[in-house]
C-alpha cells in the first residue's frame, strides 16, 4: 500500500523533475551536430533557478491576469503530463487520464498564456498570441481528429486502457495507428514551438511565435512559464511513447523492481526521443507563418485518413 | 545637349578620375533634371560650411566627377526634389551643417535626435534647441496596426528603429530611422594628422575596415599625387579580397540561419573564422585593420602568409561547393529565401545601388571593373549579376563573388611583385577622391588635405546610404516575419551609415 502511495507521488515529481533535462538533451545534441560544445545537459536547471531568484519585472499596465498565467500555465501543464502514464500505466489519477482531458488542460494553458501576452498591451505579445492562435485553431481539431482514430482502435479515450490495448499481442500491423504516429508526431513539433513551426532559441523578435507571447516575462515568473515549456515537451514525448512503443511500462500490481527497470526504460525513451527531435530541427529550415496551418493540416488529414480506414476494415 | 564631361571640362581644378567644378545654381539645378531622367547617377552628397557637393556619374559614358555650389546665404536647391537618393543625405546634411535645402520634400532631421548637445556639428554650431518629436509619416487604413521594432533589438546588433505598419501579418509600409551609432567621425577628421585620420577613417564600419582604409589612402593619394609601388597595390587588392570572402561567407551562413537553419550558419561560421585566422596569420589583425595606410601598406606579408592562404583557398575550393549544395537542396530553406523581399529593377537603378543588392536586381556597377585601379585593371575576373532580386538571388551573388574571389586571389598571388611596400606622402594642399568595392557595394571617399599633412575636410559615403531606402521598398507586401531574413540578405551598416 505504501509502496503503491509512494509511487503515486514519485511520478509527477519525477515528470516535472525530468522536463529540464530532456530540454537540456535537445539542445546539446543539437549543439553536438552543429560541431559546437554547447552548454551542459543541465543548463536548463541553472536557468531556472537563476530566474527564480532574480526580481520579476511587471509592466505598469499588466493586470492580476499577467502575474496568475505562469502559475495556472504550470499547473495545467504539470497536470496534464500526471495524467500521462509514463513508465506505469496505474497513475492513480487513472480514470481521469483521458486524451481529452489532456488536450482541454494544454488548450486553456494556452489561452491563458495568449490573454497574458495581450495584457500588457506590447505589439510582440499581440503578435506572438494572435500567431499562437492561429496555429492553435489548426492544431487542437487535427489532435482530436487523431484521438478519435485512436479511441476507434482501441475503443476508449482513455490513455492508460489505449496504451495496453497496443501492447496486447492481438495487435497486428495497423496501418491507421502508424498513420496516427506520423500524425502526433506533427502536432508535438508544432506544439512545442520546434522547428519547422518556431524557433525556440531565436533571437528575432518579429519571428517568433511562443516567445514573443511571453517577451515580456520576467524573474519567477518567466522560470515557471520555461518549466512549463519544458514539461509540455516532455508530456509529447511521453504522449507518443507510452501510445505507440508502450512496451517496458509497468503493468498494474508489479513490484518495486519492476518499476525500476520501467523508470530507467523511460528515461532511455525520453533520450531517444530528444536525440531525434534535435536531428529533425536540423535539417529543416523554419517555414514561413502561413505554410504552418498546411503543416498541421497534413496532420488532420492523416487522422482522418486513419479513421477512415479503420470504418473501412476492423483489420487496417 | 550638355554632358557631364563638357560641364567638367569647363572647370579649372580637374584632376584624375573625380575632377570638382563649381558650378552655378543653374547647372546645379540641370544636374537635378538629369538625375530625375535617370541619365546621371548619385554617387555622394556632402556639405562644408558654404558648399554643397555632389559626386555623380553619368550612366552612359561612366563619366565621374563632382559638382559643388557656392551657398553663402545657407540655401541650395534641393536636389531630393528630383532624385529619391538624395533625401536622405539632405537631411543629413542639414543635421551636420546646417544648409538648407530649398523644396526639400522632408523637412525631418534624420542623423540628429537632439541628443548631442549641440547643433550642425559640421557647420556653425550653435546651442542644442528643443527638438520636437519626430513625426513617421502617416499611414491610413482600416485595422492597420504599428509595430516599434528596436533600436534595442533582442540579439546583440547594431541598433535601429523599423517601424512597421502591417494589416495582419502583411507589411503595408516599412519606415526606418537610423542614426543611433553616430559617432562624430567626419568631426573628429577635421585636422587630424594623416596618421590619426587614417585609424579613423579604418573604423567606420568594422566590417569593411579594408575597404575603408584603400578608400581613405586612395583619396589622399589622389590628393597628393603619390604613386603607390605596385607590391602594395596587390596586397591591398589581397586584403580586400579576404575581407569581401570573409563577409561573404558569414553572411551566407547569416540568412540561412535567419530562416532557423543552423546547420549552414555553424558551418559558415567555422568557415569565416578559418579566414579571419589565416588573416592574423599573414598580415597580423583578424579584421587586417590599420594595415593600409596613405602612400602603401603598413606591413609585408608575413613569410607564412601565403603559404597559409593559399592552404585556405584549397580547403575551402574544397568545402564550399559542399555546403551550396546543402543550400541548394534544401528545399524548406529555398521556400523561404526564393521570391522573398523583391526589389525592382528601376529602384535599384534610380538609387544607384552598388554590390549584391544593386547586382541581384540587374545593376551590374562593380568599382572595381567600371573604375578600375591598379592591380584589378590587369586581373580577369567575372562579375556576377541575376535580374531576380529576390533573397536567393542575392545570396547567390555572394556565392558567385566568393568563387571570384578565390581565383583572384590566385592571380593576385602569382604576379604578386617584389619590391616597397611604402612610399611616403609629400603632403600639399590638395583634394582628391576615390571609389572603392566593398563587400557592401562601393565605398566613397572625398579628402581635402591642409598644407601641414592634416586632413583639411573628409567625407565617407557607406554603400548602406543608398542600400536602406531600398530595404523599405523589398519588404513591402512581405510578411512580418520575413523581415528579419530580408533584412540580412541586404546586411547593410548601420556604423557606416550613421557616422
Amino acid at each position: 500500500m505504501t509502496a503503491t502511495l509512494a509511487l503515486q507521488v514519485i511520478q509527477p515529481i519525477l515528470v516535472l523533475l525530468l522536463a529540464p533535462l530532456l530540454t537540456g538533451v535537445v539542445r546539446k545534441t543539437k549543439a553536438r551536430l552543429q560541431r559546437r560544445r554547447g552548454p551542459s545537459i543541465v543548463q536548463p536547471y541553472r536557468d531556472i533557478i537563476r530566474l527564480l531568484r532574480k526580481e520579476s519585472v511587471l509592466a505598469h499596465n499588466a493586470s492580476w491576469l499577467f502575474s496568475a498565467t505562469p502559475y495556472f500555465v504550470l499547473a495545467a501543464t504539470w497536470v496534464a503530463a500526471t495524467l500521462v502514464p509514463t513508465f506505469r500505466f496505474d497513475t492513480g489519477l487513472g480514470p481521469a487520464a483521458d486524451l481529452i482531458v489532456i488536450v482541454g488542460l494544454l488548450a486553456s494553458a494556452r489561452f491563458a498564456l495568449a490573454l497574458a501576452g495581450l495584457d500588457v498591451g506590447t505589439s510582440f505579445g499581440g503578435i506572438g498570441a494572435s500567431r499562437e492562435m492561429m496555429i492553435a485553431t489548426v492544431a487542437e481539431p487535427a489532435m482530436l481528429m487523431l484521438i478519435f482514430s485512436l479511441a476507434l482502435v482501441a475503443g476508449t479515450t482513455r490513455l492508460s486502457d489505449i496504451a495496453i490495448f497496443v501492447q496486447s499481442p492481438i495487435l497486428g500491423l495497423r496501418i491507421s495507428l502508424m498513420l496516427a504516429f506520423v500524425g502526433f508526431v506533427i502536432i508535438a513539433v508544432a506544439e512545442n514551438g520546434r522547428i519547422p513551426v518556431d524557433n525556440p532559441s531565436t533571437h528575432l523578435e518579429l519571428t517568433m511565435v511562443h516567445e514573443a507571447m511571453v517577451l515580456e516575462y520576467s524573474g519567477r515568473h518567466l522560470a515557471l512559464i520555461e518549466l512549463a515549456h519544458s514539461t509540455k515537451l516532455l508530456l509529447y514525448v511521453s504522449l507518443i511513447s507510452v501510445v505507440f512503443f508502450p512496451w517496458g511500462v509497468a503493468p498494474v500490481g508489479s513490484d518495486m523492481a519492476r518499476h525500476g527497470v520501467a523508470i530507467l526504460l523511460y528515461i532511455a525513451k525520453l533520450f531517444v526521443g530528444a536525440n531525434l527531435l534535435a536531428l529533425f530541427e536540423l535539417t529543416i529550415a523554419k517555414m514561413r507563418v502561413f505554410r504552418v496551418p498546411q503543416f498541421i493540416g497534413v496532420a488532420l488529414m492523416l487522422g482522418l485518413l486513419a479513421a477512415l480506414l479503420r470504418l473501412v476494415s476492423r483489420s487496417l | 545637349m550638355t554632358t557631364l564631361p563638357k560641364i567638367l571640362g569647363g572647370g579649372t581644378d580637374v584632376t584624375g578620375r573625380w575632377p570638382r567644378v563649381a558650378v552655378s545654381s543653374k547647372v546645379w539645378e540641370f544636374a537635378g533634371q538629369q538625375l530625375e531622367k535617370g541619365a546621371w547617377t548619385l554617387v555622394a552628397h556632402w556639405a562644408e560650411p558654404a558648399m554643397v557637393h555632389a559626386a555623380l556619374r553619368e550612366r552612359g559614358s561612366g563619366a565621374t566627377g563632382i559638382l559643388s555650389l557656392d551657398v553663402p546665404d545657407r540655401r541650395y536647391p534641393s536636389l531630393g526634389r528630383h532624385c529619391l537618393s538624395a533625401r536622405r543625405p539632405e537631411r543629413a546634411i542639414r543635421d551636420l551643417v546646417g544648409l538648407e535645402p530649398e523644396g526639400a520634400p522632408d523637412p525631418r532631421p534624420w542623423l540628429d535626435h537632439g541628443k548631442w548637445g549641440l547643433r550642425h556639428p559640421l557647420g556653425e554650431r550653435g546651442a542644442a534647441g528643443d527638438m520636437e518629436s519626430y513625426r513617421f509619416l502617416p499611414v491610413e487604413g482600416e485595422g492597420l496596426h504599428q509595430i516599434p521594432v528596436g533600436p534595442v533589438h533582442a540579439g546583440i546588433i547594431e541598433p535601429g528603429h523599423f517601424r512597421f505598419t502591417a494589416s495582419g501579418e502583411t507589411v503595408v509600409r516599412l519606415e526606418e530611422r537610423l542614426g543611433y551609432a553616430h559617432k562624430g567621425i567626419e568631426a573628429l577628421l577635421i585636422d587630424a594628422p594623416l596618421e590619426r585620420a587614417a585609424k579613423i577613417a579604418g573604423r567606420a564600419s568594422g566590417d569593411s575596415t579594408v575597404a575603408y582604409a584603400v578608400a581613405f589612402a586612395q583619396a589622399v593619394e589622389a590628393a597628393c599625387d603619390t604613386a603607390v609601388p605596385p607590391r602594395a597595390a596587390y596586397l591591398r587588392a589581397v586584403m580586400l579580397e579576404l575581407e569581401r570572402i570573409a563577409n561573404h561567407v558569414g553572411d551566407i551562413g547569416a540568412i540561412c540561419n535567419d530562416a532557423a537553419f543552423s546547420l549552414m550558419h555553424t558551418h559558415c561560421a567555422i568557415m569565416r573564422e578559418r579566414i579571419l585566422r589565416a588573416a592574423d596569420i599573414a598580415f597580423g589583425h583578424r579584421l587586417m585593420m590599420d594595415r593600409v595606410v596613405p602612400g602603401g601598406v603598413a606591413n609585408d606579408i608575413a613569410p607564412d602568409g601565403k603559404n597559409q592562404i593559399v592552404k585556405l583557398l584549397a580547403l575551402i575550393t574544397r568545402q564550399f561547393p559542399a555546403l551550396i549544395a546543402i543550400y541548394e537542396d534544401t528545399a524548406s530553406l529555398q521556400d523561404r529565401t526564393v521570391r522573398t523581399g523583391l526589389l525592382r529593377h528601376d529602384l535599384v537603378m534610380q538609387f544607384g545601388a552598388g554590390g549584391f543588392v544593386g547586382r541581384a536586381s540587374g545593376r551590374t556597377f562593380d568599382a572595381r571593373k567600371n573604375l578600375p585601379c591598379p592591380p584589378y585593371d590587369t586581373l580577369k575576373f567575372e562579375i556576377p549579376m541575376l535580374e531576380r532580386g529576390d533573397v536567393d538571388a542575392r545570396v547567390r551573388i555572394r556565392i558567385r563573388e566568393v568563387e571570384q574571389s578565390i581565383s583572384l586571389l590566385g592571380q593576385l598571388f602569382a604576379q604578386l611583385p617584389d619590391g616597397d611596400i611604402r612610399t611616403p606622402v609629400a603632403p600639399r594642399a590638395a583634394e582628391g577622391s576615390a571609389l572603392v568595392e566593398g563587400f557592401r557595394g562601393d565605398v566613397f571617399v572625398w579628402v581635402r588635405m591642409n598644407e601641414n599633412g592634416s586632413v583639411a575636410r573628409c567625407h565617407l559615403r557607406d554603400p548602406s546610404w543608398f542600400q536602406w531606402p531600398l530595404l523599405e521598398a523589398a519588404i513591402d507586401g512581405n510578411i512580418v516575419a520575413d523581415f528579419p531574413l530580408c533584412n540580412k540578405s541586404f546586411n547593410c551598416s548601420y556604423a557606416g551609415h550613421d557616422l
